[in-house]
């Protein structure tokens, strides 16, 4: 037969011309003569590309911080009527600025950064195509600069969302795709550093949980990315003219697939991060690798269900759509975040208690190292995320109860809950662990940093917390004037959401002096933190048992961790209140159907 | 450690804490009861949103609407028509820049079925303080069985963001309590 004959030949020719299809043949050698340090921490091999890249991209990533929380702190004075900072006009333009600099640029470089940390260094391997990674970067800060500079023209206050038939100038949508591209491209080195690392071999048996955790963000990152291409290319042509509609309904469908799912890669960043800091700073370990990563695989299999979130109060949608979609399949994506937000307070326990920390139920917790801005930054992230973003999210994204909330300052309320005071503050607190160990340099002004994740964390969840007592009450989203005073036909909001809205702007004074603290501290330390050489002590010391090769499974089996216990029943009794809460506010409603 | 790799090179074989299983355990079933409870709503709720809806060219739905206000208009407050329709019927609610168009009057305790579109950008119908909030795009009549049960004067806001003058747009509702109103009449008439 043909085939049996022809079958064996095609093998040996590829054998015999040895061309055997490799990370090697497809990235190129570029990387292979790899110039490596070694960390006096960790015991890490650490690829200088790889370190120059990383610091490339958080450096990057603060800048659009500081952008992008200053437009944030205008946006919240304006909203507080005693204040009412800015003209109509600019408060729309700050607040698309506001949300396309922090939700995208300042999470996705600091994104991009922990991808290259998670793969060349946590594996010790050299970074795939130092290059090609170089030209992701590149391509990232056109694309940002463009999109700002047509923002900050005034022409394309479209908000983050620029929902059609409402239009923007067409290098608003062209910057976005550009920077989309970059973050693209940074994704696939981290996929081909991965492989690299695995071909020669830099370390043995399955990859960390946190590199598992950060390919969990890359690979979604990758259909967040298909998705906003699907939609922004096509926008951007209709916005030049070469498209003459673009139906808004099925706009909003495909643009959240990219807008909730690039949340999720934010998700897993985050809950990445914590085992990371859990690690180093007080040398937890997982209590279970096995139920750890299939909580993360839970993210892959059903977080890309949630851009039903955002059409709950559309017209024209089948309610089993609705209920499937909104409830990631039954909760199960929710399922993985409430795993992780046991198991990660669970291995610090059982850490601290292993450290010594054994006596009664919260030693361990009061005891923990609070004045390391890494850890008190990672732990009041783990809280705040669960109990604001994470509980307000799930009532949020019910069928019936969006109605009692969708599209007013609830919505705004629930995010920052989630990337502010969850996403946000864990990258925070990672950075005071990228500076001594990437950047080599001592932390600056350590008192400062110490209250700097309380002042940022504080000022946060009153952000969140306002945000949604007023939105409870009523308040719109996106609104320049509560008091309506410019409107034909007037309406008083209550005088409950006028106090929400003044707390709201002096929590904002709280983050943004939380988020001053941190870019000061940063950029200090690049530039003038103490150089770490041999033998340093740091201000904020890791766990000495950070440069452990293997993990040992089986001794926190032995430990009681009746702490967790007793935090993990307060959240899931907030959570049941809270959600029946809101079933009797709806069930007050006017009747409709 | 969470930054090296596991002892067990399958990491699906390593063993699962207890109270990792209970835990997991107790927030499935909470997951699937919520999911339950979205499904049992539509069977004792009174509030699930309806999915009837229809495409309509938005001059379309702009011409049934006058014609509408037309029809059962009673009076004007400064320069819009206030419309009063009878009990049970079809009543047309229009968004646009910068208003919710006409303002109407209905009774306590009686169905409407409001049919809500927009004729130029995507609007929020948010109604205050009640706090019902929809969504209402260009091309698309969402059409809602909705049953005041409260009565007074209702504000609606816009919470879609719809251009610079997003603030002022607003409407209004008025519901009447038919029954309250004949008692006090009564009342009124045996002084």
């Amino acid at each position: 037969m043909w085939w049996t004959r022809n079958k064996p030949r095609l093998i040996n020719a590829s054998l015999r011309g040895g061309k055997v299809v490799t990370a090697e043949t497809v990235v190129g050698t570029i990387g292979k003569s790899a110039e490596f340090r070694t960390c006096q921490f960790t015991g890490l091999k650490v690829d200088v590309a790889a370190q120059s890249l990383i610091k490339a991209n958080a450096v990057a990533a603060v800048v659009f911080l500081l952008i992008g929380g200053l437009m944030g702190l205008s946006v919240a004075l304006t909203r507080w009527p005693a204040v009412h900072l800015l003209p109509a006009e600019w408060f729309y333009l700050a607040l698309t600025g506001h949300g396309t600099n922090v939700l995208l640029f300042w999470i996705i470089f600091f994104e991009i950064a922990v991808l290259y940390f998670a793969s060349a260094v946590l594996l010790n391997s050299r970074i795939a195509a130092p290059k090609f990674a170089w030209l992701g970067f590149i391509l990232m800060v056109v694309g940002a600069l463009l999109t700002n500079y047509e923002v900050l023209r005034g022409e394309s206050s479209v908000m983050f969302t620029s929902y059609p038939p409402m239009q923007a100038q067409p290098n608003f949508y062209l910057g976005l795709i550009l920077f989309a591209v970059g973050a693209l491209i940074g994704v696939a080195v981290f996929f081909a550093t991965l492989v690299i690392a695995k071909e020669e071999g830099s370390y043995q048996g399955s990859i960390p949980l946190v590199t598992f955790g950060a390919l969990t963000a890359a690979i979604i990152a990758v259909f967040t990315i298909a998705g906003g291409a699907v939609i922004l290319i096509p926008t951007w042509l209709w916005s030049l003219g070469l498209i003459s509609y673009i139906d808004p309904l099925l706009y909003k469908v495909v643009w959240w697939s990219m807008g909730h799912s690039s949340q999720q890669v934010n998700v897993s960043a985050h809950v990445s991060l914590w085992y990371m800091i859990a690690a180093l700073v007080v040398g937890a370990r997982p209590l279970s690798e096995k139920v750890s990563r299939t909580a993360f695989l839970m993210y892959i299999l059903f977080l890309q269900l949630a851009s039903a979130h955002h059409l709950l109060a559309e017209p024209g949608l089948d309610a089993s759509w609705k209920i499937v979609n909104a409830s990631y399949l039954m909760y199960l994506a929710v399922l993985g975040s409430m795993i992780h937000g046991m198991t990660v307070p669970g291995s610090i326990e059982a850490a601290q208690r292993r450290n010594g920390y054994n006596k009664g139920i919260f030693e361990w917790l009061r005891k923990a190292p609070w004045g390391n801005p890494a850890f008190a930054g990672m732990f009041l992230s783990l809280v705040m995320f669960g109990f604001i973003g994470g509980i307000s999210g799930v009532v949020l994204g019910t069928e019936q109860l969006n109605v009692l909330m969708h599209n007013t300052l609830y919505v705004p309320g629930h995010f920052h809950g989630t990337v502010v005071t969850g996403t946000t503050l864990a990258f925070m607190a990672a950075t005071y662990l990228v500076l001594p160990l990437i950047f080599q340099r001592e932390i600056v002004w350590p008192k400062l940093a110490k209250i700097q994740p309380y002042l940022f964390g504080i000022g946060a969840a009153g952000i969140s917390l306002f945000m949604m007592g007023a939105g409870t009450l009523g308040v719109p989203r996106r609104h320049w004037d509560i008091t309506f005073s410019d409107a034909p036909l007037p309406y008083a909001e209550s005088a409950g959401a006028f106090l929400m809205m003044g707390l709201n702007g002096v929590s904002a004074i709280l983050a943004a002096l939380g988020g001053a603290i941190f870019v000061i501290v940063v950029v200090g330390t690049v530039l003038f933190g103490k150089k770490i050489t041999g033998g340093h002590k740091l201000a904020f010391p890791l766990h000495a048992g950070g440069g452990a090769t293997v993990s040992h499974y089986g001794s926190e089996g032995t430990i009681k961790l009746p702490g967790t216990i007793i935090l993990v029943a307060v959240f899931f009794t907030a959570f049941v209140l809270y959600y029946f809460i809101n079933w009797k506010y709806l069930s007050e409603l006017w009747l409709f159907r | 450690m969470a930054i090296t790799p596991p002892k067990q090179r399958i990491w699906w074989n390593e063993p699962v804490e207890k109270v990792e299983l209970i835990w997991a355990s107790i927030a499935f079933l909470w997951g699937l009861f919520m999911f339950g409870f979205m499904i049992a709503w539509h069977f004792i709720g009174q509030q699930n949103l309806n999915k009837e809806a229809y495409r309509i060219a938005p001059s379309a739905y702009e011409a049934k609407v006058d014609e509408f206000a037309k029809k059962f208009k009673v009076r004007e407050e400064q320069g819009v028509p206030v419309v009063k329709p009878p009990a049970g019927t079809d009543v047309y609610l229009l968004g646009r820049l910068w208003q919710w168009w006409p303002i109407l009057e209905l009774e306590k305790g009686t169905s409407y079925r409001i049919h809500i579109s927009t004729v130029d950008w995507m609007h929020g119908f948010s109604l205050q303080p009640v706090n019902i909030n929809i969504s209402a795009y260009p091309g698309y009549e969402h059409v809602i069985t909705l049953t005041p049960t409260s009565a007074g004067e209702f504000g609606i806001v816009c919470n879609e963001y719809c251009g610079i003058g997003h603030h002022m747009m607003t409407g209004k509702i008025y519901v009447v309590d038919q029954k309250q109103a004949e008692v006090d009449q009564r009342l009124a008439a045996g002084r």
